[in-house]
């Protein structure tokens, strides 16, 4: 399989268009933001990005009109949204994986619900430079489909440098679970794509991501080539 | 899940944060199973906090009843928020953390913790919404006095909320450096409980010197709760004595526990001012240390089983209060406190024990500014 390209964005009335182009720009995986009013796991970019989705109007079922439309226009490619507790707290645990699952979801993630928590809820689960082997080991065993590294101890956000953690993580990672990897927070630009590609299996881009959709689908879908581009150039 | 309090606590918070929380829970174990730890705060609170703190008779201020004020207002720093910012420093440096963060609304919690740092030559930073660094400026000026840096948070709310959202996340970008030193009964686990047992001494000696002085119990406990941690310290006192009531008093702006739905905000499930959604919503109060959507998950147990009852006091009859313990006692509360003070003089009840968790200097110029 080749190199997988996650793609975030906030869901916004202007999502779908935006995922359609980034999935045209070779995006594989598009995650869809739930906006929350307090993300801790946020920084500012994405933070902004959601307080202004918020004030939009953009509530749980919004967005998940958003997710039903984004279905729509991108065939089958994999719709994951990522958002926080409170949301499925408030909207039926259950509930909201049902809906968002006849909405045209493929799994969720859910920032600050590490693995151990609510097992039955299923989802992409995460692992961080922090994370012990028990953890990474549990992890694995409870994810959906994949696992997603979080090169950085920090929040979301674009950074100068690949984080050297990485590597080290994602060794660790492979000789305890056993399935695909995919690394995000800090990775921006084509450089750190093909690096964290040389050593994972995929990678997700959401903060550069949010911005440059700031200008468009075209201006996204160019964004999302160069990425490609520089995936394409790691062997698998 | 790691749920503490019935169906509230839990650990809602990003991975990278879990391990931390993990060695935070073994660190506090041991330290609570090590007879030095408990002689180390002992020595501290006596020598340097000034503990015990005593209790007052406010005659003059409800006439008919027998109101014994907490003087938690005469402890070093000025406030209650100095017991858990001496334990958990203390707890920091068994855990080998050299650098803390902290998050602080009124400012008094700020101060205690730069305060700690100060005295145990630890690096300190300090997150405080814009609008509490307005209302409660003096206690900026402390803070930085004392060598801490003070960050101002300056988007949505401005006030608590926010920097208790900065303040996570500093710590999960620094967490292997630094040791969280979080303000109130709030946050994923272990931090309620950790923050209730180092606030429970409050609780503890004001038992024992009612019990003295009075030789009963008192028919009621009364206290302000924002996050919840000086109630949560006074109540632990009584909690067994089934028929002491207990009662906390929340801002009526600000009713996590009177007017909010189960939902979650930083790291806890607990009772939350918020939307159909989940969306935290924007509480309201004059007291920066009461303008919180949030409270202890212990507390929203301790409504539901009926332990506790909980009341809410406008801005106009917390500042009446505030300035009536002024004029009747000679001793000037914080606004936060003032609250407690205007439920407990109309109680249906004779002997009531208030906790006064806080001194009202940093106040003046809000509450004079209304009063005039």
């Amino acid at each position: 399989m080749r190199k997988q390209l996650v793609i975030y964005l906030m869901s916004e009335p202007e999502t779908p268009d935006l995922a359609r182009a980034a999935v045209d720009g070779g995006a594989d995986i598009i995650e869809l933001g739930f906006p929350f009013s307090d993300p801790l796991a946020d920084g500012p970019v994405i933070r902004r990005a959601g307080e202004r989705a918020l004030k939009r109007g953009m509530r749980t079922r919004q967005c998940m009109d958003v997710l039903a439309q984004t279905r729509a226009l991108v065939g089958d490619t994999p719709l994951v949204p990522m958002t926080y507790s409170a949301l499925l707290e408030a909207y039926g645990w259950e509930r909201f994986a049902a809906d968002i699952a006849s909405a045209g979801a493929t799994s969720m993630i859910v920032s600050d619900l590490p693995a151990g928590e609510r097992a039955e809820v299923r989802r992409v689960q995460l692992v961080a430079p922090t994370s012990t082997d028990e953890r990474i080991r549990l992890a694995g065993e409870q994810t959906d489909g994949w696992l997603y590294l979080v090169t950085v101890t920090g929040t979301t956000g674009a950074r100068g440098e690949l984080s050297p953690a990485l590597a080290g993580l994602v060794e660790r990672t492979r000789r305890l679970v056993d399935v695909p990897i995919y690394a995000g927070f800090g990775i921006s630009t084509p450089a750190h794509a093909r690096a964290a590609a040389e050593l994972a299996d995929g990678i997700a881009v959401g903060t550069r991501a949010v911005e440059v959709a700031e200008d468009g689908p075209n201006a996204l879908r160019e964004y999302v080539a160069s990425l490609r581009e520089a995936l394409e150039a790691v062997a698998v | 899940m790691t749920e503490v309090f019935g169906a509230y606590g839990g650990r809602y918070v990003p991975e990278t944060l879990i391990p931390a929380l993990d060695e935070l829970e073994r660190g506090w174990r041991e330290a609570l199973a090590d007879d030095a730890f408990h002689a180390e705060l002992h020595h501290l609170a006596t020598t340097y906090a000034g503990r015990p703190t005593p209790l007052t008779l406010a005659e003059r201020f409800a006439p008919g009843k027998r109101i014994y004020l907490k003087r938690e207002d005469l402890l070093h720093t000025g406030a209650h928020k100095l017991n858990n910012a001496l334990g958990q420093a203390v707890l920091a440096r068994r855990l080998g953390k050299q650098r803390i963060v902290a998050e602080t609304g009124a400012g008094q919690h700020g101060v205690a913790t730069a305060t700690v740092c100060a005295r145990f030559g630890l690096d300190c930073v300090v997150y405080m919404g814009e609008e509490d660094m307005r209302r409660q400026k003096p206690n900026v000026e402390r803070m930085r006095l004392l060598g801490a840096e003070v960050r101002a948070v300056d988007f949505g709310t401005k006030t608590l909320k926010e920097a208790t959202s900065e303040a996570i996340r500093d710590w999960i970008t620094n967490v292997e450096t630094t040791h969280y030193l979080i303000g109130s009964c709030v946050g994923p686990a272990p931090y309620p409980e950790l923050v209730a047992e180092l606030q429970s001494v409050i609780g503890r000696e004001a038992r024992e010197q009612l019990l003295a002085v009075e030789d009963r119990l008192p028919e009621a406990v009364v206290a302000c709760v924002g996050g919840g941690s000086n109630a949560i310290g006074i109540f632990h006192g009584f909690v067994e004595d089934e028929d002491v009531r207990l009662v906390g008093v929340e801002a009526a702006g600000a009713a996590s526990l009177g007017t909010g739905r189960p939902g979650v905000l930083h790291g806890a499930r607990s009772s939350i001012l918020a939307d159909e959604d989940g969306q935290v919503a924007d509480a309201h109060s004059i007291s920066a240390g009461l303008d919180y959507p949030g409270v202890g998950p212990e507390h929203a147990y301790l409504r539901d089983i009926g332990r506790a009852e909980y009341l809410g006091a406008t801005d106009d009859e917390a500042l009446t209060a505030f300035r009536d313990l002024a004029r009747t006692e000679g001793i000037i509360p914080a606004l936060e406190p003032a609250h407690a003070l205007a439920r407990a003089r109309e109680l249906d009840a004779e002997l009531i024990l208030v906790g006064l968790s806080g001194r009202g200097d940093k106040d003046l110029a809000e509450a004079l500014a209304h009063l005039t």
